[in-house]
């Protein structure tokens, strides 16, 4: 059997997500990856371990990852595969249930174990509950959610290369352009470490209280809903049910209640620390270590001890 | 134009969700159930469209259990002019959702359909970019922005680095995300207003859609419950812990 992985990228880099698809995919059998676009993520993409051969859509309709494009070429494709599949991201989740509608088919997303070629255990209502499903259809869509397999690792295969065509589709989107955000710190959905706010932090200008405290533990900056949609940083940050999934070996929450919502995106994280004023946060019920105190005057103070 | 939304009843979000007791699925008899927060954007931007002259009509839909009118009226109280309930014995999933709207969009003829980007209980985040497929129409998912002009619609998406601008021809799909607005509470008198609305219901057997699920749940289980840690006195005693027990830094 063989399987197709999507490999989303961004700025010339394979994402760790797509690795993790990856890793999953080689559970289900041999392994070939899509790339579009970039030239230079082809080359990185030889090497992965278990890949046996990089279909390179290189035509210039294909270069913005564009929905509508993608998923015709994708279907155009599906004959020779038993599996396609993608890291459960924005990329991924725009792309594949459309091609699932193409080969009538019903995707499955957010898988987070693979049991058998047919059978895959998924999440539901915010992770509250775990179904195992089996599809009957004859090519299985799914999404990976990458907290919950390993990254393939990068270096160590020799696959070969082929360059397709590209597929006609109705051209009824156009990319208009995009704002990524710049930041030096790691991508939040890989990262060792994640220091998250929330509403609790008060202010953008407050959030930065958070800085420091990254920088000294080379963490990711997360955030809960509360503190995106009062503007105190960008959506991207956004962990939770309907933001990322995130399972670092330590996340540190500061003035984020853990509404369940929230809880859905970081409560696989190893080690979890909670600090916020009031001693019955819901918060508190997942962390391994909590502090009850106002967060303004622990986190200086936790900076000042790290850096001992 | 008319505009298209798609609305589904779900267990309200305060919700706690439990594991029914044979493992088959999550209990929902006797839960309060809510629309889908996602629809209530959905619905919000839809009825803003229209009140701002940009469309003439918005018709909302559900495929479900005869209770799903009920989401339906609240759709309806929120601002929307018209609904149809597709009747169905289970919760179908997306790709059977997806066929029984692409009969409605075909019979209606919207120019704009705006679904949630996802529904709360299974999270499947499919239904908008099926129905899209179907279509063969352009899709503005995860949609944090929309405008209308000259025939097109400009999409905001929120996409994992960022956020990223699209331009779709019309008639084309756009599904909701959080951050599209915030959905008005209905008024009273709009509660009242809205039972006089036109309220359609179809089979979706009539429709000559297969709703036969392609999934079958083997089984439902609770995940493991992390166990509340410990509180600590000082940050001195955190960062203790941190290095000597967790070893985390
Ligand atoms: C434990 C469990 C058991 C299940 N058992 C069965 C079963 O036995 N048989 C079966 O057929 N299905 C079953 N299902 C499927 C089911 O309940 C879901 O309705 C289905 O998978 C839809 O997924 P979703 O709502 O997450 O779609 P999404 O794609 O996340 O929904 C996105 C958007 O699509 C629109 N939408 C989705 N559904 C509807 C709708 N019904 N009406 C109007 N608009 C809609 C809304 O705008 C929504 O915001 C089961 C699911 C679970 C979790
Ligand atoms: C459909 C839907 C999807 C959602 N998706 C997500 C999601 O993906 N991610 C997400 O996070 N949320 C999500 N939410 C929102 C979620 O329900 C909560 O509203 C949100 O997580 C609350 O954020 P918060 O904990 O920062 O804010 P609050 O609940 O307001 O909590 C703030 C906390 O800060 C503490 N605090 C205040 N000041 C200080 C101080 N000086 N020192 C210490 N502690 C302090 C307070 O005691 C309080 O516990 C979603 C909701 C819905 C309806």
């Amino acid at each position: 059997m063989t399987a197709l992985v999507l490999l989303d990228h961004e700025g010339g880099q394979i994402r760790k997500a797509a690795l993790s698809a990856v890793a999953a995919a080689t559970k289900l059998g041999d392994v070939h990856v899509l790339v579009t676009g970039d030239a230079a993520v082809v080359l990185a993409a030889v090497s992965i371990a278990g890949v046996s051969k990089v279909l390179h859509a290189a035509d210039a309709r294909y270069a913005h990852d564009l929905a509508e494009p993608l998923a015709a070429l994708v279907a155009s494709l599906a004959g020779g595969y038993d599996h396609i599949v993608a890291a459960a991201g924005a990329f991924g989740k725009n792309v594949l249930p459309r091609t699932a509608a193409l080969l009538d088919v019903q995707p499955i997303p957010d898988v987070i174990s693979i049991e058998s070629a047919d059978t895959f255990v998924r999440p539901i209502y915010a992770g509250n509950a775990l179904a195992t499903v089996r599809s009957s259809d004859a090519k299985k869509l799914l999404t990976i959610r990458s907290a919950a397999f390993d990254p393939a690792p990068a270096k160590g295969g020799s696959a070969t290369v082929e360059t397709l065509p590209g597929v006609d589709s109705p051209e009824v989107s156009r990319f208009e352009g995009v704002q990524l955000s710049t930041s030096d710190r790691p991508e939040l959905e890989s990262a060792r470490v994640v220091v998250s706010g929330g509403r609790g932090m008060q202010s953008e200008e407050k959030f930065h209280t958070l800085d420091p405290l990254a920088d000294v533990l080379g963490a990711a900056l997360g955030a809960s809903r509360a503190a995106v949609d009062s503007g105190f940083v960008p959506n991207e940050c956004q962990v939770g049910q309907t933001g990322k999934i995130v399972a670092p070996d330590l996340y540190m929450a500061f003035g984020i209640s853990g509404a369940i919502q929230h809880l859905a995106g970081m409560k696989d994280s190893r080690v979890i620390v909670a600090v916020n004023k009031d001693p019955d946060a819901p918060i508190f019920q997942v962390a391994d270590y909590g502090v009850v105190g106002d967060l303004f005057e622990i986190v200086p103070q936790l900076v000042n001890a790290l850096k001992k | 134009m008319k505009i298209l939304v798609p609305v589904k009843r779900v267990v309200d979000y305060n919700i706690k969700p439990r594991v029914k007791a044979d493992g088959s699925g999550v209990e929902t008899a006797g839960v309060k159930m809510s629309m889908n927060p996602f629809d209530e954007i959905a619905v919000e931007e839809a009825v803003r469209l229209r009140e701002k002259g940009a469309a003439s009509e918005v018709v909302v839909v559900s495929v479900g259990v005869q209770q799903a009118q009920d989401t339906l009226r609240t759709a309806l109280a929120m601002g929307a002019d018209r609904a149809i309930l597709v009747l169905s014995d289970e919760s179908p999933e997306p790709l059977a959702v997806a066929k029984v709207l692409k009969k409605l969009v075909d019979k209606e003829e919207p120019s704009l359909v705006i679904l949630g980007k996802q529904a709360i209980d299974d999270d499947m985040n499919a239904t908008g970019q099926m129905l899209a497929g179907f279509l063969g129409w352009g899709q503005g998912t995860f949609a944090s922005k929309v405008e209308l002009a000259e025939g097109r619609a400009r999409v905001s998406r929120e996409v994992d680095g960022g956020t990223e601008e699209v331009s779709l021809s019309l008639p084309a799909i756009i599904t909701a995300d959080l951050r599209l607005n915030e959905p008005r509470y209905a008024s009273l008198p709009n509660i009242m207003k809205a039972k006089k609305k036109p309220l359609e219901t179809l089979q979706a057997a009539d429709l000559g859609v297969d709703m036969t699920p392609r999934l079958t749940v083997v089984s439902v289980a609770e995940p493991t419950e992390r166990k509340a840690g410990i509180k600590l006195d000082s940050v001195a005693e955190l960062v203790e812990k941190l290095r000597n027990e967790a070893k985390v830094i």
